[in-house]
């Protein structure tokens, strides 16, 4: 779970859960414009929610924790998605894994002292074709080799990403 | 919206239909995922600036959705009055400058760009296209030398079409792509010819009787390739811009929809679905119409439709590629489902991942509505419905119906027990019915032209055609959509290209997680729902997966057992637990630490878990295990007796030591190992050290003198 002083919600915010909260499906919905606004769940909105949906906390946290879309801390500004999908498996997508926890100093599910770089490994990105396959803030890279590893990282730290 | 909305949707399929028929040059660029992150994007700018620069008139240049050609991406397809259309592949900046420059400017095709789109009809003996559009395409071969080599061929053919003054009208060319033939080199000449060329002799033939006097070449037959594509599902996929529902209109979208609503009852409808046969897409494989008629039968104000994208087998993409090329398939036939049963709300439930997917349906769906097919009584009919996406949150588990439902009512997405089934009381305890992308993507297909015609094609069993994603070690991975009953080792062979490298094909894995393996020798198989199940596999969702002698069974066991231990719900024991021992278990086979009485536990849980578990993903977890260690059973047997991996990827079962005999002490070894687990001096034998030995493999892939011996 989440440490550290608890987040203010904004008032954008506020005024979406407000506008969707009478939906079927609302919590959904709700969380999902949650994770793309603040890039993962933090505590206060959760709490926020439940109250607006008149919800206990627990089941909005059950949906959350059954849901790996919805991040519980806040990832890096660079979040790189290993894809381990079948295809990707077999072109040694666990060298790639290996080689990136070398070259961060992180291991899967860190994040970087700086903030800059975290590393999730993700189900199938449904490219087989590009095999071994990683995305980087929704952008795909494929067939990617260790050597390859330190440009797109040197990208990303120069603001290209 | 009154009459008006059917003579507005007529008027557009008329005006743009006239724009198109236009002669004007056509450039199309792929712009799917794998295009875009290919350099698709970049390509298609290129084209625009060059064509600018350049000062060049009457040419469009359009993006299309998926080609199905994935590992042979960015692809241009070119149309040009007087000369075949042509399709180049792997295009970079440089390749559309040359395109621009060499094609459109010269009218002359350019060399080692063009690439195949197999399956194309090739019975034909004659080439009755001579005269105004030919192109002759040399394709050489990966492997093999022949005495009469493609480049003999491509100059005898130049050589001879000059000699008949031909050169003009007949174009030669060398492909790009390389094939795996052995009798010959493959020549197609555009659009619908081909043979397998041996000798000048063939050369000579193919001109002067094919060519010239277009009779049949008594000595050559055309080259029957053992199956073709057949384009239901993908009928608009990489030919449509997915962005402009007046281009899908064009293209007949629409049309079935028109006809349901107009000129047929919600009954006949469910009949003509009974009539096409039509089975669930998804890998459930149930009969479509049954469900439809289940929902059609209840007595409810409210009933849902949900189209089911959220695609969660490994190795599966063809709803993503059918979504991000095609949305407005998608959506005419929700409408259609929803006449049929009685519902007005669609729900599109779509992997959260697919972030191109849902921008293009979220797009669609806001054209559809601005031209009166979604909404309100929609073209007049009296109809309404609407429709509304809603992302997954990457749960595997949440692709099952029930969990999806779970999921969108906002709980935790694990399934519950059936009856009742979703058809009865489902989303927010209404009838619901839960349709894969590609079963929907059939469905105006299905209304527009007839059930009986959609079962005239396939098996009897399964009718019409299945999309297949094809991935593992393929030479050409992408989408292929066949006939029902095409020989899955003709789909490897001719639409895969065979395995990478030479290499042997080991088994194909079909079905995702819930299937199991194909064996080299019963690769003959159709692709039909009832023929795989009878072989110990599944059709599934179309998955098609191939290995070679590299990989492991039991690593691939393996990685199957963790998929299934990260996705369970937790709500079964069986599953919950089952799957986290059978993966413990496995480890410890590719540790060499398993004991005997391991071996017998592996399959009594197998057995616990097929009884014990609720939902699919329990009851068919076992399956690719099974289906491995019967196949493989002496593979198997290696690792839990002598403790040996046949394909050397358990790395724990594999010992690297050096031959003092091949040894020359260069250092290479000691130089590449990362833990300095090597030693030895200049010249001298060197030595492994294996309590350090990592068994990474480098010493092995550096060694020049074949000193490293891996056991």
């Amino acid at each position: 779970m989440e440490s550290g002083p608890m987040q203010e919600v904004s008032q954008a915010v506020l005024e979406k859960i407000a506008e969707h909260r009478d939906k079927p499906g609302a919590l959904l919905l709700i969380l999902h414009m949650v994770q793309r606004e603040y890039r993962y769940i933090p505590r206060a909105v959760a709490i926020e929610v439940a109250k607006q949906l008149g919800v206990p906390i627990a089941q909005v946290y059950g949906v959350i924790t059954f849901s790996p879309l919805f991040k519980l801390k806040e990832p890096g500004r660079h979040h790189i998605g290993i894809c381990q999908g079948t295809a990707c498996y077999l072109s040694n997508s666990d060298d790639i894994i290996a080689a990136l926890e070398e070259l961060l100093g992180i291991g899967v599910n860190g994040v970087t002292d700086d903030g800059e770089f975290s590393i999730e490994v993700i189900a199938c990105l449904g490219c087989c074709s590009l095999a071994p396959a990683l995305s980087i803030n929704g952008k795909v890279y494929g067939k990617v080799t260790r050597t390859q590893l330190t440009d797109i990282l040197a990208t990303c730290r120069g603001g290209d990403e | 919206m009154n009459k008006s909305g059917r003579e507005r949707l007529q008027s557009i399929r008329d005006r743009v239909k006239k724009e198109q028929s236009a002669k004007v040059t056509t450039v199309t660029v792929g712009m799917g995922s794998c295009s875009i992150a290919a350099g698709s994007e970049v390509v298609m700018k290129t084209f625009i600036e060059e064509i600018e620069h350049n000062g060049i008139e009457d040419v469009i240049v359009r993006k299309v959705g998926c080609r199905g050609m994935c590992s042979s991406e960015p692809t241009v397809e070119v149309c040009m009055q007087g000369i075949p259309t042509i399709l180049y592949g792997q295009v970079t900046e440089g390749g559309a400058k040359k395109i621009v420059h060499k094609h459109i400017l010269q009218r002359r095709l350019v060399n080692n760009m063009i690439f195949d789109d197999p399956g194309q009809a090739t019975s034909k003996k004659v080439c009755n296209s001579y005269g105004t559009e030919t192109a002759v395409i040399i394709f050489d071969n990966e492997y093999g030398s022949q005495d009469y080599s493609c480049d003999d061929i491509f100059k005898d053919f130049s050589a001879t079409v000059i000699e008949c003054k031909l050169d003009k009208d007949v174009q030669i060319v060398k492909a790009a792509e390389k094939k795996h033939y052995t009798a010959g080199c493959l020549v197609r000449i555009l659009p619908d010819n081909a043979f397998l060329c041996s000798s000048k002799g063939d050369v000579d033939d193919i001109i002067d009787n094919a060519i010239v006097r277009k009779e049949e070449i008594a000595t050559l037959a055309p080259l029957d390739e053992g199956c073709t594509q057949k384009k239901i599902v993908l009928r608009n996929a990489g030919r449509i811009d997915p962005e402009s529902i007046e281009d899908a209109i064009v293209h007949a979208a629409y049309v079935g929809l028109e006809k349901a609503l107009f000129e047929s009852s919600p009954e006949e409808i469910i009949e003509e679905m009974k009539v096409s046969g039509l089975r669930g897409r998804g890998g459930g494989g149930y009969h479509t119409w049954k469900k439809w008629s289940d929902a059609r039968q209840q007595d409810s104000d409210t009933k849902y439709i949900i189209c089911n994208c959220d695609e969660g087998d490994p190795g599966s993409f063809k709803d993503r590629s059918i979504v991000e090329s095609d949305p407005h398939t998608i959506i005419e036939a929700m409408v259609i489902a929803g006449y049929a049963i009685g519902a007005q709300h669609g729900i599109i439930y779509i992997r959260g991942e697919y972030a191109l997917a849902v921008h293009r349906l979220q797009q669609a769906i806001r054209e559809a509505e601005e031209l009166g097919l979604l909404g309100e009584d929609i073209l007049g009919s009296g109809f309404t419905f609407r429709c509304n996406i809603c992302l997954g949150t990457g749960a595997f588990v949440c692709g099952e119906e029930t969990g999806l439902i779970a999921c969108v009512e906002g709980r935790r997405g694990m399934p519950r027990p059936r009856p009742p089934y979703p058809s009865t009381a489902g989303l927010y305890d209404a009838p619901t019915i839960i349709n894969n992308v590609e079963t929907l993507a059939n469905i105006p297909a299905i209304v527009g032209k007839g059930g009986e015609w959609f079962s005239s094609i396939g098996t009897k069993s399964s009718t019409g055609t299945k999309v297949l994603s094809l991935s593992g070690k393929l030479c050409r991975e992408g989408l292929v959509e066949v006939p029902m009953g095409t020989p899955l080792r003709n789909v490897i062979a001719i639409f895969g290209g065979g395995i990478r490298n030479g290499k042997r094909c080991k088994a194909v894995q079909t079905g995702g997680p819930s299937g199991g393996v194909i064996t080299e020798e019963n690769l003959d198989v159709p692709i039909d729902f009832d023929d795989m199940a009878a072989k110990g596999s599944m059709l599934g969702s179309g998955g098609i997966i191939a290995i070679d002698d590299d990989d492991c069974i039991i690593d691939t066991a393996k990685f199957y057992l963790k998929f299934a231990a990260n996705e369970s719900c937790g709500k079964c024991p069986s599953c919950r637990i089952g799957s986290k021992t059978l993966l413990h278990i496995f480890e410890k086979i590719a540790a060499g630490e398993s004991t005997p009485q391991e071996k017998a536990q592996i399959f009594d849980l197998c057995k616990a878990m097929k009884k014990g578990s609720l939902c699919g993903l329990g009851t068919s977890t076992p399956n690719p295990i099974i289906s491995l260690l019967s196949q493989f059973e002496s593979e198997f047997l290696a690792h839990i007796d002598d403790k040996r991996c046949p394909a050397h990827r358990c790395r724990a079962l594999i010992t690297y030591s050096i031959l003092a005999n091949k040894c020359i002490g260069c250092t290479m070894c000691a130089r590449s190992c990362p833990v300095d687990a090597i030693s030895g001096e200049i010249q001298k034998v060197h030595v492994i050290d294996q309590e350090k030995c990592i068994r990474c493999g480098e010493c092995f892939k550096a060694c020049k003198f074949g000193a490293i011996e891996r056991q």
